[in-house]
Parts: structure tokens; sequence; C-alpha cells
């Protein structure tokens, strides 16, 4: 999992495009504009960020500006890195 | 992945034997789980038993304690899948609570929670809501200080019984979670008698009426209410489930295998007879199945597995099925007594019905495993 730390938005943009029956997602491509989001999916990108990444997601992590976008999703994941670190 | 063999007593089964399952036909009639059997299960640390042990908690320890869990909720379902009930929606609200709750609200309440000073459920249903949590109606007004809740709950588990409720609400944020005690100002409960089985589950309605809630009692963020906090309380519901269905079906199996021994018709047991041994054959192996998928789904959800949600609901959807048909074959080996009133066959067969309704009905479960099955293949 060398690609937890050097490289987090590939794992999270494989993880949509799988998710998303092999669409290409963009970096800053807002999923749930795009149409990709539902609520099966919500959880779903929760368990794969604890799981994927070793973290928890918490209640104030929940903002729905966390979860828009492969790079804000990587944002979240690289702050409680830094948090858990500290 | 290596499946850990369930072995075959365990420290549940004791106090499930002992001290609940003499009792079973008692909580059936008065429709209630003795204060005795609540004292017992405290004692037991029943109350705690699945709740996330802390960051320090290696892989190890948490597959051991997810497997315990599980025979807990077996060994409850074998004894009485009322008092199951009671253990699965309080560990169903007191997960959604643990997750997604504030620093502050965890110190408030998770001690009482897993103490089992304090009993939790969870209301998310209403007379016109069922599987689509997303279109409640109960409204949240945001007021001074708080929110003013004003709505119907239906068909709540606990809800004559239960301390503190996790409830989802409409806010204009979207479905939206709070913590609801039972002593709110405004809030009514009325219970609701002669259910078909597990009857012991206590079910009531909740009317609010303008009932007031402080802000530090909304749970989680406004929104998040069906998409996180309902379905971290659905998932881990759905696996208690299963279990519980795996521990009522074998009880009814060994009371029928049991029989299927002593019952002498045309001067032999009538285990010995073709027929009867094909049912106690698919009973065997249903019991077989569907708790290896308990096992596979518990290790899932302590390794934080990506299919845990997945493997949790294919068990529940699996094993609530499968207690139907064990308990009507059983029911068909003792024959007359299997239907006569007050025996252990009608009330397992009255309670295994409810197993197909409750946590997302069979039918709702196939569409969430043929929509998850589907996008995992890719065509290109």
């Amino acid at each position: 999992m060398t690609d937890t730390k050097t490289n987090p938005q590939g794992a999270i943009a494989a993880f949509m495009t799988r998710s998303f029956d092999g669409a290409k997602i963009e970096p800053d491509q807002d999923i749930f504009e795009a149409g990709y989001g539902n609520s099966m999916f919500a959880m779903q990108l929760v368990a794969f960020v604890e799981s994927h990444f070793g973290l928890d997601i918490e209640a104030e992590d929940l903002e729905i500006d966390n979860f828009r976008s492969i790079n804000r999703v990587a944002a979240l994941v690289a702050r409680k890195q830094a948090m858990a670190a500290a | 992945m290596t499946v850990q063999t369930t072995p075959d007593h365990t420290r549940w089964d004791s106090l499930a034997q002992e001290v609940i399952a003499p009792l079973a036909a008692q909580i059936d009639q008065d429709a209630r789980v003795p204060q005795q059997v609540i004292m017992a299960l405290r004692q037991a640390g029943a109350f705690a038993s699945g709740f996330p042990g802390g960051p320090a908690t290696d892989q190890a320890e948490a597959l051991s304690a997810s497997l315990d869990h599980g025979q807990m909720h077996q060994a409850l379902g074998a004894a009485s899948a009322s008092v199951q009930g009671v253990l699965n929606v309080h560990h169903m609200g007191g997960s959604a609570l643990a997750k997604w709750s504030s620093k502050a609200q965890r110190s408030q309440w998770m001690p009482r929670v897993l103490s089992g000073e304090i009993c939790c459920a969870i209301a998310m249903t209403e007379p016109e809501v069922g599987s689509d949590i997303s279109a409640v109606q109960t409204q949240a007004r945001p007021v001074s200080g708080g929110y003013e809740l004003t709505g119907q709950k239906a068909w709540i588990t606990c809800g004559d019984f239960a301390d503190l409720f996790v409830l989802i609400a409409k806010t204009e944020a979207g479905p939206t979670a709070f913590l609801l005690p039972k002593q709110t100002k405004g809030l009514r409960i009325a219970p609701i008698e002669g259910l078909l089985g597990c009857r012991g589950y206590m079910m009531a309605n909740l009317h609010l009426e303008a009932a007031y809630l402080p802000e530090d009692h909304l749970l989680g963020r406004p929104g998040f209410g069906a998409s996180h906090v309902a379905v971290t309380g659905l998932e881990a519901g759905r696996l208690n489930l299963a279990w519980g269905c795996v521990g009522l079906a074998d009880a009814a199996c060994t009371l029928a295998l049991r029989r299927a021994k002593t019952r002498q018709q045309f001067g032999k047991p009538i285990g010995d007879f073709q027929l009867v041994q094909q049912m106690l054959a698919r009973m065997a192996t249903d019991i077989h199945a569907a708790r290896l998928m308990c096992q596979s789904a518990a290790t899932a959800r302590a390794l934080r597995q990506m299919d845990a949600a997945k493997q949790a609901t294919m068990a529940k959807y699996f094993a609530s099925q499968m207690v139907g048909r064990v308990t009507r074959d059983a029911q068909q080996i003792f024959g007359a007594e299997g239907i006569g009133p007050n025996t252990p066959m009608a009330l397992f067969h009255r309670d295994s019905r409810i197993m197909e309704v409750i946590e997302g009905t069979t039918q709702v479960l196939e569409s969430m495993i043929a929509r998850l099955s589907l996008s995992e293949v890719h065509l290109s």
C-alpha cells in the first residue's frame, strides 16, 4: 500500500472509477454534480477511506465538500494523516 | 481468508440457556423482557459487546471481539429472539452514536450505553416510510438553542423500553439524526400489542409533538442522517440479526433431531424415514451455511474489509430466509405437537417470521445485493 503515502489521489481515483462503472473521473470533478454520488456510495466511500488509509472518518468530517471530488477526498486524508501523526 | 470455526460452547451459551431460555415463554406471554434478564445481561457485559475497542485494538483483538459478539447474538437467538432483539437495537443505536458522536457526546453518553444503564434504540420507520429512510416526514425545525421535532415514528423495536433513541428527522439539509431521550417533553410512547412474534421486542409508536431537543442532541451533521448515521446502525443490525437467526434455527433443529430419534412410528424412530431425513439434512446444511456466512461477515467487519457491508447484507438475507425454512421443517417433524398452544415450536415459528421483515425486507436486500454485485463488474 505504498500509494497511501505517495499517491493517495491515484488510489481514490481508482476506487471511484471502479465504483462508477469504469468512468474516468477528473481530479477536481464534482462527483455529486455529475450524478455519480448516491446514498449507497456515500458510506462505501467512507468505508474505502477508512479501510485503505487506516483512518477514522468522524462526525466533524461530515461535510459534503470533503467528499465532492478526488482532490477534496485526498485533502481530507492528508489532514487526517497529519493529525494522526501529530 | 480463513474463517474461524465457532466453538460448540461459548461463554454466552450458559447465560442464554440457564437464565434466558427458561423465561422465553413468559417473555412471549408478557410481551416484555423481565428486569432479571436485563440485569444478567448487564452483569455479563452484553450491552458493551460489539462496540469499537479504541485505537489500540489490533486486528486479532478486533476479530476475536467481532466473533464473540456474533456468538452472543447466536446464543441469545437460540434462547429468546425477543432478548436478541433488545441487544440488537441497543447495538444499532449505540453503534450509530459511537461512530458519529462528538467527543462531548461520547463522554456524556457512551459510558452509560456500554454499561447498559442506558438502553438504545433506533427510530427510523414511519407510517408512510419504511425502507426509503431518506423520505422521512418527521420534521426537525430549528428553534432557539436547538430543534423542535414533530411527527410520528412507527414499529420501533424497544420503543416501550429504550432510554435513548437515535432518531432520523427531516431538516432543510435533508435527513438528520438526533439523540432523543425517552423523557423528552413532547414525546408520547404508544406500545403496540399483539405482534405475531418477537413479542418481547416491546415495540411502540413514538409521537412527537413539538418535542424540543437542544443543539447538542444533533448526531453527526445535518443531512447525513440517512446516508451515514442510519446506515451505520443498519449494517450492525443486519449482521446481529443474521447471527440471531442462526441461533434460533439451531435451537429448533436441535429439538427436531431429538424428536426424530425418539418419536416412534411403524416400529422405528421417524428419523429412520428418508423423507424426515431429507428435512434434517436440509436444516443442518442451511444452518451451517448461514453460520459460515456470519463468521465471514464478522471477519470482514473486524478487519474493515471493503465488502463488509455487502457480506452483512447477504448474511441477513440468507439467514432470515433460512430460519423460516428450518422452523417450518422442525415444526413439521413435531407433527401435531408442533402446532399446539404454548409449544417451543410454535414460538420459534412465530418469531422466525419477523426476521425477513425487519432491518431490511428480503426484497430490499435483494435489490441492494444485486446493485453491489453489478457495480463490481466492468465491461470496459
